[in-house]
C-alpha cells in the first residue's frame, strides 16, 4: 500500500478517493458470487438486481462479476431464477 | 430605503441573484422567505426556488445545489436550524460555500418566538462562519460580503449571517443600498479551489465529464486531517473577511471590522457582546460618558472564526469588562462568549477582571436602565478590586 498522504498533500474538500472509480469496494466482503455459465439461461437478472452495478453483461450475453467493486451482498445469488449463482466464502 | 431586516437581507439577495434558493419559513425568518418568492414571481431573479418540505431538505437542497457549482442560500431560526444540524457539518465538511440567514430565535421549550442566541450560539462548533449584525444595515452589508468570504478559495466554508428576531427582523430602519451593477461587479462569477479527479485535474464541483466523489467514506485514514484543513481555513477567514470588508467599504463607504471598540480609547469598565444589544449599549456609554463616567463597549461582529488578536487589541488597557450575552450554557461557567473571551485572554499578560452576564432570554427586553445597572456593578467591581466569578443575570425578577 502507498504511504498515507500529509495533511498538507490532500486536497481541499475531503475527496481522499477521487471518485468511486478508484475506491475499490470489492475486499469489503466476506462471500462472493461465482455464476456457473453451464447453468445460466442469460436472464440477466442478476445485473440488474446488482445494487452496485458490478455485474456487466458481456457480448456473448452472459454476465460477470467485476470483484473490483462486488461487496458480495448475495442478492444476484439469492434472485437467480436457476441458483446458478454461488456465493463462496473467502479465505 | 426604508426597510426592516428581514426585507434588507431579502433586497441583498435579490441583487446577488443565487442559482439556488432552498428553504422553509419560519418565524422571524419568514419574511425574507416570502419577500424573495415574491422577487421569483415577478421574475426579477434567476433563482430556482425550492419549496422544500423542512429545514433538514432545505439545506440539503443547498449542500447539492452547492456541490455542483451553483450559488445556494437558504435561512432559518431556532428549531429549523436545529432541525438542520446534521447537514450544519456535512456543508462545512464538503466545504461547500453555501450562504445562510439565521434570525436569532430562542430554542423551545418552553415555546419562545422571541430573539436570544441560544439557536446559533450551539451551532458556533459546527465549521461555520458566523457573523452577527447589530442593525439592518449591518444586515444588509454582511449579506453581500458573506459571498466573497464564503468563496474565497483559501477558506471555501459555508457562512451564518446572524442577526435578532423582530428586534432587527421586524422592525424598520433606514437603509443604504447600492446599485445592482456594482453588486454584481463586486460578487463576481464563483470560483473553485482545484483537485485531482481519476481523470486528471478539475474543479472542486460535481462534473459528469471529469467526475469526483463528493462526501465519501473517510475513516481512521484521513478524517482528522480533513478536519484539521477546516479548522485552518476557518483560521483564514479572519484575513479574507478583513481584506474583503477593506474592498467592500470603497463602495459603501461603511467597514465594520471582527470586533468594533466603541470609545475604548480611554475606558476603565467596559461591556462585550454581540447583536441589537450592541446599539442600545452605545447609546448607554453616551449617557455614561456625559457624566464623567468612562464606559466603553466592545461589539464582536465576527465570532467564528474567534478574532482573538483584535478583541486583545480592541481591550487595551480597559481593567474591569463585563460580558453580556443572550445566551445561557447549561451547567458550564458562564455563556459560550464569556469562555471564549476568558480563555483567550488566560495568556494574555494584562488580565482584566471579567464578569459574565446573561441578558434577553426569550426575548425580554434589555432597557437602557438595565445596562446603565450593569455598568454601575463594574465600577463597584472595579473600584473594590473584587474578582467575582459567578454568572450575573441582567433583568432576572430574582
Amino acid at each position: 500500500m502507498n504511504q498515507p498522504k500529509k495533511k498538507s498533500e490532500l486536497d481541499l474538500g475531503a475527496i481522499p478517493f477521487k471518485s468511486s472509480k478508484e475506491y475499490k469496494t470489492g475486499d469489503w466482503g466476506v462471500a462472493h458470487p461465482k455464476i456457473d455459465h453451464s447453468k445460466c439461461t442469460k436472464c440477466t437478472l442478476c445485473h440488474f438486481f446488482c445494487p452496485e452495478g458490478a455485474i456487466k453483461v458481456r457480448e456473448d450475453g452472459y454476465t460477470e462479476v467485476d470483484y473490483n467493486y462486488c461487496k458480495g451482498c448475495g442478492i444476484c445469488a439469492s434472485e437467480c431464477p436457476v441458483k446458478c449463482i454461488e456465493m463462496i466464502m473467502k479465505k | 430605503m426604508g426597510l426592516n431586516g428581514d426585507e434588507a437581507v431579502a433586497y441583498a439577495i435579490k441583487q446577488v441573484n443565487p442559482d439556488v434558493v432552498a428553504a422553509y419559513p419560519i418565524t422571524p425568518q419568514t419574511i425574507i422567505v416570502e419577500k424573495f418568492s415574491e422577487y421569483v414571481a415577478n421574475g426579477l431573479v434567476d433563482s430556482e426556488f425550492v419549496a422544500v418540505e423542512s429545514e433538514h431538505s432545505a439545506l440539503s437542497a443547498c449542500v447539492g445545489a452547492s456541490a455542483s457549482g451553483a450559488r445556494a442560500y437558504t435561512a432559518t431560526a431556532a428549531n429549523g436550524l436545529a432541525l438542520m444540524w446534521e447537514i450544519l457539518y456535512i456543508a462545512s465538511g464538503m466545504r461547500q460555500p453555501i450562504v445562510m440567514s439565521v434570525v436569532n430565535r430562542a430554542l423551545s421549550g418552553p415555546l419562545n418566538i422571541h430573539n436570544d442566541h441560544s439557536d446559533s450560539m450551539g451551532a458556533r462548533d459546527s465549521g461555520w462562519i458566523q457573523i452577527y449584525c447589530e442593525n439592518s444595515q449591518e444586515v444588509y452589508d454582511s449579506h453581500i460580503i458573506a459571498w466573497r468570504i464564503a468563496e474565497d478559495l483559501n477558506v471555501q466554508l459555508p457562512i451564518m449571517v446572524c442577526f435578532d428576531g423582530f428586534t432587527i427582523s421586524h422592525t424598520m430602519e433606514n437603509v443604504y443600498t447600492l446599485n445592482d451593477d456594482i453588486i454584481k461587479a463586486f460578487i463576481g462569477k464563483r470560483t473553485f479551489p482545484k483537485v485531482s479527479g481519476h481523470l486528471g485535474e478539475t474543479e472542486l464541483r460535481l462534473n459528469p465529464s471529469c467526475p469526483i466523489t463528493m462526501g465519501a467514506m473517510d475513516l481512521q485514514d484521513y478524517y482528522f486531517e480533513h478536519k484539521v484543513q477546516q479548522h485552518e481555513a476557518l483560521q483564514m477567514a479572519l484575513k479574507v473577511i478583513t481584506s474583503t470588508e477593506n474592498e467592500f467599504s470603497k463602495y459603501s463607504g461603511r467597514n465594520y471590522g471582527l470586533v468594533q471598540g466603541y470609545k475604548m480609547e480611554d475606558a476603565e469598565v467596559a461591556l462585550i457582546g454581540i447583536g441589537s444589544a450592541m446599539g442600545t449599549s452605545k447609546y448607554v456609554v453616551n449617557q455614561l460618558r456625559t457624566q464623567g463616567i468612562k464606559a466603553g463597549l466592545i461589539k464582536i461582529r465576527t465570532y467564528r472564526p474567534f478574532p482573538k488578536e483584535a478583541l486583545i487589541e480592541a481591550i487595551g488597557d480597559c481593567s474591569t469588562i463585563g460580558i453580556i450575552e443572550k445566551t445561557l450554557s447549561f451547567g458550564t461557567t458562564g455563556g459560550p462568549l464569556y469562555q471564549d473571551i476568558k480563555s483567550a485572554l488566560y495568556d494574555y499578560n494584562k488580565k482584566p477582571t471579567i464578569v459574565g452576564f446573561v441578558h434577553g432570554l426569550g426575548g425580554r427586553d434589555t432597557s437602557p436602565e438595565n445596562l446603565i445597572q450593569t455598568y454601575q456593578k463594574l465600577i463597584k467591581i472595579k473600584d473594590k478590586n473584587e474578582r467575582i466569578s459567578t454568572l450575573q443575570y441582567i433583568g432576572l425578577r430574582e
